[in-house]
């Protein structure tokens, strides 16, 4: 009788889930204008960088690259995913503001699928920006070497990072609920992408910067998905784009259920 | 001097003393102002560092490259704020009880671009203090410096002219999105990252008649050799069509707004 009323809480947990996830997709599949600038300026930052740097990919302790767009992608990829995933803790602010969480609380709704249901979405369009980014850049000769298996890596990677740093977002939204104050996130996200290997290599900086590069996880999540674009499939490219992602999963993971048994209790 | 001459100058000062308290009352309304050009200056130079080893390239400091951008950058938000604050001013009906006063119109732009003007020297003043302590060095002395400033103060005025046109269009926050992101598409397709002879494909010829490389040619004229005027002409032209231009764009926008 109990491992009855077990499971079927389980079914119902996993359903309310992916009823939060849904709607969180859907949320962004009606909204275009909240996901358009976390497609537009990667791309964006990508063909400037190309133009731009095409010469740089010759200097010493640049990697060897057929075109300074195939280095980028991965840049472009984590840059993209990051803006995207700020916008999903942001809805999650949006909905304590306006107080749809609450009526989720007061409903007989599981308390982890509220945080699972918003971060699955975001995985969702993390992998999916992952596909449009590399399908988009490849007419303009973009060449992954590692072909179709590390595009999975790739994508796998790519909705890892989105929950890693949706979780940071969503602990940010439930401790403040506030999503003005998930927004002003956003310039530190910008300042960690830019103090990491995103749009030049590490070999290639100097002093103080390349140290905090050197230190910088998402530097070596970039490398990772460099590394499956530039050389191939290697263990090595597999392990730092998904093991960096995982990590950082289980912090940001870890500090928003705390940040979500906060609010409850508080209710 | 007549009447209507000093009122406009009484009026003009009272609402740029107003722009300054704000300013003081309001910081998070500046520091984003100040910290973003901070940023781009650091951030630019350590992530593009190995740059300057490209042959040609018209300086060994990646500082010296990136700093004037992120000064003109700077600047160049701190013209679009106008914009904003103006946005605030009619959201909030102050702007009408100005436009109700017996106020001379061209105060409500003279008065607010004064206070951007102020605005925009204590940014390039700090910015270029933080530069020098992350090594940047002048090449051509106090003339190269005052080349800064000009091209900073005068990248200001379009912006604000830019900002001011769009804010007595749109009336709301819809046209502060239009304002930030022409800003920093003008500014990013220029020589802002690397000179012309390194760039390639599109962005060169793009580059190459985007009136913001003048003015970026001209900024960087203190930190890549010596003053020269094939260096200066450009990018004064460039700041004096810009201005004359945005700034009739603001002056017809406001009288579109009286019209309403």
């Amino acid at each position: 009788m109990t491992a009855t009323i077990s499971r079927t809480a389980r079914v119902g947990a996993v359903r309310q889930t992916a009823a939060m996830s849904r709607r969180s997709i859907m949320a962004l599949v009606r909204q275009p204008a909240l996901i358009i600038p976390s497609i537009t300026f990667p791309l964006f930052f990508a063909a400037l960088g190309t133009s731009s740097f095409g010469r740089a990919t010759g200097l010493p302790g640049f990697p060897k690259v057929d075109s300074f767009l195939d280095f980028s992608l991965a840049g472009t990829i984590v840059q993209g995913v990051l803006f995207g995933s700020v916008q999903s803790g942001s809805a999650l602010a949006t909905d304590i503001e306006n107080g749809f969480f609450y009526r989720l609380l007061a409903s007989p709704t599981s308390r982890l699928g509220i945080l699972l249901g918003r971060l699955m979405g975001a995985a969702a369009y993390g992998a999916a920006q992952t596909a449009f980014f590399t399908a988009l850049l490849i007419p303009f000769g973009l060449h992954v070497k590692s072909g179709v298996p590390g595009a999975i890596v790739m994508l796998v990677s790519g909705g890892l990072t989105a929950i890693a740093v949706g979780g940071f977002m969503a602990a940010m939204a439930l401790r403040t609920g506030s999503s003005e104050a998930v927004q002003g996130v956003f310039p530190l996200v910008f300042i960690a992408l830019f103090f990491s290997s995103a749009f030049f290599p590490r070999q290639t900086m100097s002093g103080a910067y390349r140290h905090i590069a050197n230190v910088n996880p998402i530097s070596y999540l970039i490398e990772g998905l460099r590394d499956l674009c530039i050389t191939g499939f290697s263990a090595s490219a597999c392990a730092k784009a998904l093991l960096v992602p995982a990590g950082m999963m289980v912090v940001s993971f870890a500090l928003a259920l705390r940040s979500l048994a906060r609010r409850v209790a508080a209710q | 001097m007549t009447v209507t001459h000093l009122s406009a100058l009484r009026s003009s000062r009272a609402l740029s003393a107003r722009g300054m308290r704000n300013m003081r009352r309001l910081p998070s309304t500046f520091i984003p102002t100040l910290a973003m050009p901070i940023f781009q200056a650091i951030a630019f130079s350590g992530t593009f560092f190995a740059i300057t080893k490209l042959p040609g390239f018209p300086t060994d400091r990646s500082i010296n490259w990136y700093l004037p951008l992120a000064v003109v950058m700077g600047s160049a938000f701190a013209g679009v704020g106008l914009g904003f604050t103006t946005i605030r001013d009619i959201e909030t009906g102050f702007f009408d009880r100005l436009r109700m006063s017996p106020t001379p119109r061209s105060a409500l732009i003279v008065g607010p671009l004064v206070m951007t003007w102020v605005r925009t020297v204590i940014v390039v003043t700090m910015v270029m203090v933080i530069g020098f302590a992350f090594g940047a060095r002048l090449t051509s002395g106090v003339v190269g410096l005052g080349c800064l400033y000009l091209a900073s103060i005068g990248l200001a005025t379009v912006s604000a002219g830019w900002g001011l046109g769009i804010a007595y269009r749109f009336r709301d926050m819809r046209g502060a999105a239009i304002m930030q992101l022409t800003l920093f598409l003008v500014m990013f397709l220029s020589s802002a990252q690397t000179p012309l002879f390194v760039m390639s494909g599109w962005l060169h010829g793009v580059a190459r008649v985007n009136p913001a490389t003048n003015v970026l040619r001209l900024s960087r004229q203190g930190f890549l050799g010596d003053v020269t005027w094939n260096g200066v002409w450009g990018g004064v032209l460039a700041l004096a069509g810009g201005s004359l231009l945005t700034l009739t764009f603001a002056y017809r926008g406001l009288r579109g707004l009286e019209r309403d």
